[in-house]
Formats: C-alpha cells, sequence, structure tokens
C-alpha cells in the first residue's frame, strides 16, 4: 500500500523532530522515494544503525507496504 | 515473523561459507529486482568472489534474513559473517571507496575493473 509524500514527511519529522528532512517523490507512484536526514539523533552511530533507526520508526511501512526508498542519513557536526 | 532454528543455520552456513555472500532477488546474472540489480553489479564491478542466495526462491530465507540481521529490505550484503548493509550503504561505500578499502582490509581479493 503506498504512502502519499506528505504523509511520509509528517511521520518522519515526528520521529525526527530537529532534523532537516528531504523527500523526493522518483516515480510519481507515492511507492518509490528517495529520503534524506540530516539529525543529530545519528551521531555516533554507525550508517547501519542510522538507517536502522529510521526504518524502527517507519515500522510497518518498509518493504511490505513502502516498496522503495533510497535513504541518505547523516549526523549534525 | 520469528526466525526458525533450522532458516536460522541454512543463514549462518551461507555467510559462513563464503567470505562475501549476497541475499538478492534473483541472480546476479538475472536480478529480479533494481536494488539487487545495482547491488550485484557494485560487486562485479568489485572483481569480488561473492555467493548469492536467491530469497525468491525460499519465503522462509526471505522473511528470516530479516530478523537475522534487523534489516527489513533485500539485497543485504555480508562479508566475513558481518552484515555491511542493503543497496543504499553499498552505493555510498563504494562511491567513497569504502567497500574495497572493507574487502582488502578483511584480506578479500579485488579486481577493479
Amino acid at each position: 500500500m503506498p504512502i502519499e509524500q506528505f504523509k511520509l514527511e509528517e511521520l518522519i519529522k515526528n520521529k525526527f523532530p530537529n532534523a532537516n528532512i528531504l523527500v523526493e517523490d522518483l516515480a510519481g507512484d507515492n511507492n518509490h522515494y528517495s529520503v534524506s536526514i540530516e539529525s543529530s539523533a545519528f551521531n555516533g552511530l554507525s550508517r547501519i544503525q542510522q538507517h536502522q533507526l529510521v526504518y524502527k520508526s517507519l515500522d510497518g511501512l518498509m518493504d511490505n507496504e513502502l516498496h522503495a526508498m533510497q535513504l541518505k542519513t547523516k549526523g549534525t557536526k | 515473523m520469528e526466525l526458525d532454528e533450522n532458516t536460522k543455520t541454512q543463514i549462518e552456513n551461507m555467510i559462513g561459507e563464503n567470505e562475501v555472500f549476497l541475499f538478492m532477488k534473483g541472480n546476479p546474472d538475472f536480478p529480479m529486482c533494481g536494488f539487487s540489480s545495482v547491488a550485484s553489479a557494485i560487486l562485479k564491478k568489485c572483481g569480488v568472489n561473492f555467493g548469492h542466495c536467491n530469497v525468491l526462491d525460499d519465503e522462509k530465507i526471505r522473511e528470516g534474513i530479516k530478523s537475522f540481521s534487523n534489516w527489513p529490505t533485500i539485497p543485504q550484503l555480508y562479508i566475513k559473517k558481518e552484515f555491511v548493509g542493503g543497496c543504499d550503504i553499498m552505493k555510498e561505500m563504494a562511491e567513497s571507496g569504502e567497500l574495497i578499502e572493507l574487502l582488502n582490509t578483511r584480506g578479500i581479493e579485488t579486481q577493479i575493473s
């Protein structure tokens, strides 16, 4: 079940309140997004841990619902 | 979905018997998903030998690997039994040269083509 872009943005925003977030719709089908998140929540975490934190916060949305999400994460210096 | 003992052993054998192992959809010559295709192409470009498993052939492996690594998507790359990442992380590491570095530091031969 795809998700509208504003809903995905909202979901990420309330999980990563002080982050700057960029969500791009890659295919116009509400199912393929590129998401980049820069947040202090990632400071000190490895890349895998950063992505796991994002996937955990989008629980249930990944793979079965949201087919494809390219993810780029970064801590804040 | 709980990871049953038998599936867990199967996964551990696969990543134990291959220094570099990729769980993917399809196989390197006939990838069945864009992300799996990119992931296998990256490994081919590194000129590294790698084992692979088509998770579409076995639903238990397809779901089991996600709980095994606590990672919700396929493909998944393992180097010396350690989960390295999915397609996004592989792409980032390939672009920055970290993937080759990791392979070499783990004593795995690479031949960049």
